[in-house]
């Protein structure tokens, strides 16, 4: 296969691919350098000249910026959290024979297929509103004071709605893995003496870890840059502020481009940063 | 301790009755073997006196004690999987550990039992790989240290060694005889090898689509196979059997011979043939003969040194003594 003549065609053929990818990340990434290093205002006089590394030290120095940090990191571990532990208990059950086993699955699926921004409203407005949610009415019928999701439980709220939109897909994947377990190692482990619990414990949740470790990855890249739940619920207010929306908050809001291309070299960084911690938990996992 | 009775047990998936009701004692101490054609329902009466399916009718007891509704775990019972179904993520030590963990022994209690099952089966040098390291016969014993080290009052195998090589299955058919002789503990055993089911037993159960057809020893069933299915399936090559004039003249429906009660002459005999194909094995040789007029083909066994080729004439003649006879419904007469 591998002679000489199919690897230089294979190059070839592969060529484009590689460029379009290189051009599509490169591009973009050089261009956020570049404008990082500029005071470059549209609305407010355009292209000031180079400021060095002026616009680095604003986007930390603002006050903004350590929570908002901090928000991204509670809004992703949240959410990564609550879609691992209920997608496990999810998994198990629909690994269960049923009555009605394909429906209930397509349903469980569903939400992934919601919009981020239309499942965002449709709790915001049918499920948290305070005053015709359904959670309002709920907490009305056990005579409680209605809470004010949005700006008392911002956070939770957004991990709530985010945790909803993949749960789903944690699911899935996990009952996949959980379906290729051998049904012979849980016999044995039964013959062995072992409980429900135990054989939880020791077999199946083993089993999942390589599963859980995909799922742990994979959602991080996308959490990391949510957007659209926090624009239409809370618009980054109540200390909901995650780094990518005070990126947008700088880049349109405050029309300063050099200081959210800076916030964004920034983001880059600290998604490195999360996915080299991430590599070296789950790299063990992932080879053996 | 490890006397296991099945009382008229019956086994259902929906509506297939896999296993008609079902009688059979296995005595304490005792080498039994399932064997059968597959699909007749071996792998599920084993599966049956584990406590992995339930009974849809009848009783197992088990020491004396009813065991019907015990969950697998309370039966004092262990099983080696075909698959070994070893645990993939714990060490040879872990998996062999396991059993004991559960039970909530203290940790040296562990420590020793695991040393003296890990010493008797050879295995010191692997205690701290994955089963993925493995070899085949390797892993194997390792199944077999997690059912020992447990100390059950009697041990399943569901053929154990399928998943061998020649040579290894005759390896580890050795060893297992002699944990059996040495542990003396009771062990029912499924194959579907005759080999294996002649040399190990001290039992033999021929199951035909969930029927019982004959228990006896080894030789019993060789000597005295109860019906036409028993005499077919024990013995290798297979007996020959012919019905017409040979058969009633002796009185019979159906007479059986086997291969090895056959001798061959080029000179003289009862039955003349064509030689077909032989198949040399160095110390015998089985001709296939053909055009008897007595069945399609007879299987003879002969010295090694018989040359016999393709198409030369040979006579046959079976030892009389030897020959099986059946009646109309297969029965033996
Ligand atoms: N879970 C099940 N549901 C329905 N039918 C089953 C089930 N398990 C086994 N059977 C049927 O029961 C019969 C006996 O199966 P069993 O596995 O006991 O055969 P076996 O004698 O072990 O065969 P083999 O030598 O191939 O392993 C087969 O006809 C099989 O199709
Ligand atoms: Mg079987």
């Amino acid at each position: 296969m591998a002679t000489q003549h199919s690897r230089s065609a294979a190059r070839f053929m592969m060529a484009p691919a590689v460029i379009l990818l290189l051009g599509w990340m490169l591009v973009p990434l050089v261009m956020t350098l570049y404008f990082s290093f500029k005071k470059y205002l549209p609305l407010r006089g355009g292209d000031l000249g180079w400021v060095g590394f002026e616009n680095y030290v604003r986007f930390v120095t603002s006050s903004s910026f350590w929570p908002s940090v901090y928000t991204t990191l509670i809004i992703v571990g949240g959410v990564l959290a609550i879609t691992i532990c209920l997608g496990i208990v999810l998994a198990l059950l629909l690994d269960q024979p049923m009555w009605g086993q394909g429906i209930v699955r397509i349903l469980v699926i569903a939400p992934f297929f919601v919009m981020p921004t239309v499942s965002a409203l449709v709790w915001k407005n049918m499920f948290m509103d305070p005053n015709y949610g359904l959670f309002a009415y709920l907490w009305k019928f056990f005579g409680a004071e209605p809470i004010q999701w949005m700006s008392q439980a911002s956070i939770q709220s957004i991990i709530m709605i985010v945790s909803w939109q993949w749960l789903p897909f944690a699911t899935l994947i996990l009952l996949t893995a959980i379906q290729s377990l051998d049904g012979e190692q849980l016999e044995a482990s039964e013959m062995d003496g072992a409980s429900a619990l135990k054989r939880f414990w020791y077999i199946i949740l083993p089993h999942l870890a390589r599963a859980i470790t995909v799922v742990l990855l994979i959602q991080t890249i996308f959490l990391l840059s949510i957007f659209a739940e926090i624009f239409v619920t809370t618009g980054g207010a109540f200390g909901s502020k995650t780094l990518s929306y005070l990126i947008f908050q700088r880049v349109l809001e405050s029309q300063n481009i050099g200081l959210g291309s800076a916030g964004g070299v920034y983001a880059i960084i600290l998604a490195n940063i999360v996915a080299i911690f991430l590599m070296r938990i789950v790299g063990k996992n992932l080879d053996n | 301790m490890g006397r296991i009775v099945l009382d008229k047990v019956v086994k259902r998936f929906g509506d297939v009755e896999v296993i008609p009701p079902l009688d059979l004692t296995i005595e304490e101490g005792e080498f039994t073997v399932f064997v059968g054609p597959s699909g007749c329902g071996k792998s599920t009466l084993l599966r049956l006196i584990a406590g992995l399916e339930d009974v849809s009718d009848g009783a197992i007891q088990i020491d004396g004690q009813d065991a019907t509704a015990l969950p697998p775990a309370q039966r004092r019972l262990a099983m080696v999987f075909q698959s070994y179904a070893l645990y993939p993520h714990m060490s040879v030590r872990k998996n062999i550990a396991f059993p004991l963990k559960m039970a909530g022994l203290p940790k040296e209690e562990q420590d020793r039992r695991v040393a003296a099952a890990a010493a008797a089966l050879n295995l010191n040098d692997y205690l701290d790989r994955r089963p993925g390291q493995l070899s085949g016969g390797q892993r194997q014993r390792v199944a077999i240290g997690r059912a020992i080290v447990r100390e059950p009052s009697a041990f399943l195998f569901d053929e154990p060694l399928s998943n061998l090589d020649a040579a290894l299955r005759v390896g580890m058919r050795l060893e297992i005889s002699e944990l059996h002789k040495r542990l003396n503990t009771t062990m029912v055993y499924v194959t579907h090898d005759q080999v294996e089911a002649m040399t190990m037993a001290d039992k033999i159960v021929v199951l035909h689509a969930g029927v019982i057809e004959q228990v006896g020893s080894p030789l019993e069933l060789y000597h005295e196979p109860r019906n036409l299915f028993v005499a077919g399936f024990i013995g290798s090559p297979k007996m020959n059997f012919m019905t017409g004039t040979e058969a009633t003249s002796r009185g019979a429906h159906t007479i059986g011979v086997r291969p090895e009660h056959i001798t061959a002459s080029f000179d003289s005999g009862a039955w003349k043939g064509r030689v077909g194909v032989s198949e040399h094995l160095g110390s015998d040789t089985f001709l296939h003969v053909l055009d008897t007029g007595l069945a399609e083909s007879i299987t003879v066994r002969v010295d090694g040194e018989f040359s016999a080729r393709h198409g030369d004439t040979v006579w046959l003649t079976p030892i009389e003594d030897k020959i099986h006879r059946f009646d109309e419904k297969g029965d033996r007469k």
